[in-house]
């Protein structure tokens, strides 16, 4: 399973990489291989409003609707079209072309409830148990 | 995200798309070793099964195999099964989340003169489904598959091993069921991925077999049939025989039938690209008139969404257009006969 450090992560496996005062959000290697075939991705507009651990999207594979939760509050600066058209990247490349949605963030701070690839790499042994 | 329950049994192996174009393209392979298998030995065998069932069973021939459903006094279905007429006794396949309940249903009602076993834990039922089955079988074993007839069944050895081989399947190809016991069935298992490789065999998981059933048209117990939907609503009006004498559920059936406009299960296409799911609601010119018993993605139709429903009568005829609400959108389906697919042959 690929966890790059240098990410930070959520418990719901969503991936954050933070870039000055926005952050590019995708999910983990470890949630697209669990969900298999993506199917559909839902994201919330460009624009509107998101808030840290509430619900902003859906991902779909073949059999599952799952929920995406934003990692952190703020409004979004854009959507990932080429995802929108090809779920499959998702599948192929979760950290890179497969990435959701750039939030413009509302409060730095908090990154703090975010955690790093040993935290996260904790919660992913905890699932699998 | 949310967790990803319910992955307990194999739902995949290599991802459903994969495990998918292997059965419709060569071949797949299936453990359905959870579902319930019963055997009935006896005179009365026949007799007994056609008061309980809608379809024929005093009519079959020792090797051959017959859908059916057992209904309940509203004629609402119990469970749908195979059955399988062999030599000196009838094997009756049953969904593995109604086994408990049907092998109550059948100990109840016993007659004296028939014995019934329930073989489950100690058997396994591998199924080889896709065009390619049969080249991987016929070399492994003596029986004459290539002259095996689609839904009969006959007995002999496949790679060294005793089985019930049958012509059957849930996937809208070609394929065999090989029933065995327990302890053979890991074994059978690799010799199969193992000669499979020739023929391009793919293991393949629950998730890909719902899909492939799916766009074959056939129902799965507990979307489709349900103890409130009856055979005729389930479009499975060619397996309800009324002109047999009598059996649990044919009056309700018979006057379902003469009332004609009873809510009933329809397959749908849908326009946008968020599949439809079960659950979700069925609206017609600002009224609910349904529900959505199945829905996914179809590989088979270049991966349109599809989905069955359950519908009022007057929203059921094909072309009928009815939406579908997805987390608060209204999102566009025509109705289209069944099945979705359909093999060349």
């Amino acid at each position: 399973m690929d966890l790059p450090a240098g990410l930070l992560y959520t418990k719901e496996h969503e991936w954050v990489k933070l870039d000055g005062a926005n952050a590019t959000v995708g999910i983990t290697d470890y949630a697209q291989s669990s969900l298999g075939d993506i199917v559909y991705v839902e994201m919330p507009k460009a624009g509107s409003a998101v808030e840290q651990f509430k619900q902003m999207g859906v991902i779909e594979s073949v059999k599952a609707v799952s929920d995406i939760f934003a990692p952190l509050s703020g409004s979004i600066l854009e959507v990932n079209a080429d995802v929108e058209n090809d779920p499959a990247k998702v599948n192929s490349d979760p950290y890179g072309a497969g990435w959701l949605v750039k939030i413009a963030l509302a409060d730095a701070a908090q990154t703090k409830a975010l955690l790093d690839a040993a935290g996260y790499q904790k919660v992913v042994d905890a699932a699998d148990h | 995200m949310s967790p990803f329950g319910g992955f307990l049994m194999p739902i995949q192996y290599r991802g459903i798309l994969e495990e998918h174009h292997a059965v419709r393209s060569a071949a797949g392979m299936f453990d359905l070793s959870h579902m319930g298998q019963f055997v009935a030995r006896g005179e009365g065998v026949a007799e007994w099964l056609d008061g309980l069932t809608v379809n024929a069973v005093a009519t079959m021939k020792p090797g051959q195999a017959r859908y059916n459903i057992f209904t309940n006094e509203r004629g609402g279905a119990l469970d749908d099964v195979i059955i399988y007429r062999l030599e000196g006794r009838w094997l009756i396949v049953v969904n593995a989340a109604n086994s408990d309940k049907m092998w109550r249903w059948l100990c109840e009602r016993v007659p004296a003169g028939v014995t019934l076993e329930n073989r489950t834990p100690a058997s396994a039922l591998i199924a080889i489904q896709g065009p390619r089955a049969l080249e991987l079988l016929a070399p492994l074993t003596e029986a004459d598959l290539a002259h095996l007839k689609y839904y009969h069944a006959t007995e002999g050895t496949v790679a060294g091993v005793r089985a019930e081989i049958a012509r059957t399947g849930y996937t809208g190809e070609d394929g065999f069921e090989l029933f065995v016991t327990a302890a053979d069935a890991e074994r059978l298992w690799e010799t199969l991925a193992r000669e499979g490789q020739r023929v391009g065999l793919l293991p393949a998981g629950l998730g890909a077999r719902d899909v492939l059933r799916l766009e074959a048209g056939m129902p799965l117990y507990g979307h489709e049939l349900e103890e409130y939907i009856t055979p005729l609503q389930a479009g499975l009006d060619a397996f309800v025989k009324l002109d047999k004498p009598q059996f649990v559920g044919k009056d309700a059936l018979v006057a379902q039938r003469a009332g004609a406009r009873y809510e009933r299960i329809v397959g749908f296409v849908m326009d946008g690209r968020a599949p439809a799911r079960a659950g979700y609601a069925v609206w017609r010119a600002g009224e609910r008139v349904g529900e959505v018993r199945s829905g996914s993605p179809a590989p088979a139709l270049g991966g349109k969404n599809i989905g069955t429903a359950l519908v009022s009568a007057d929203a059921a005829a094909p072309g009928t257009q009815f939406e579908i609400d997805i987390r608060g959108q209204r999102q566009r389906a025509t109705v289209v006969p069944l099945p979705f697919y359909k093999r060349a042959r």
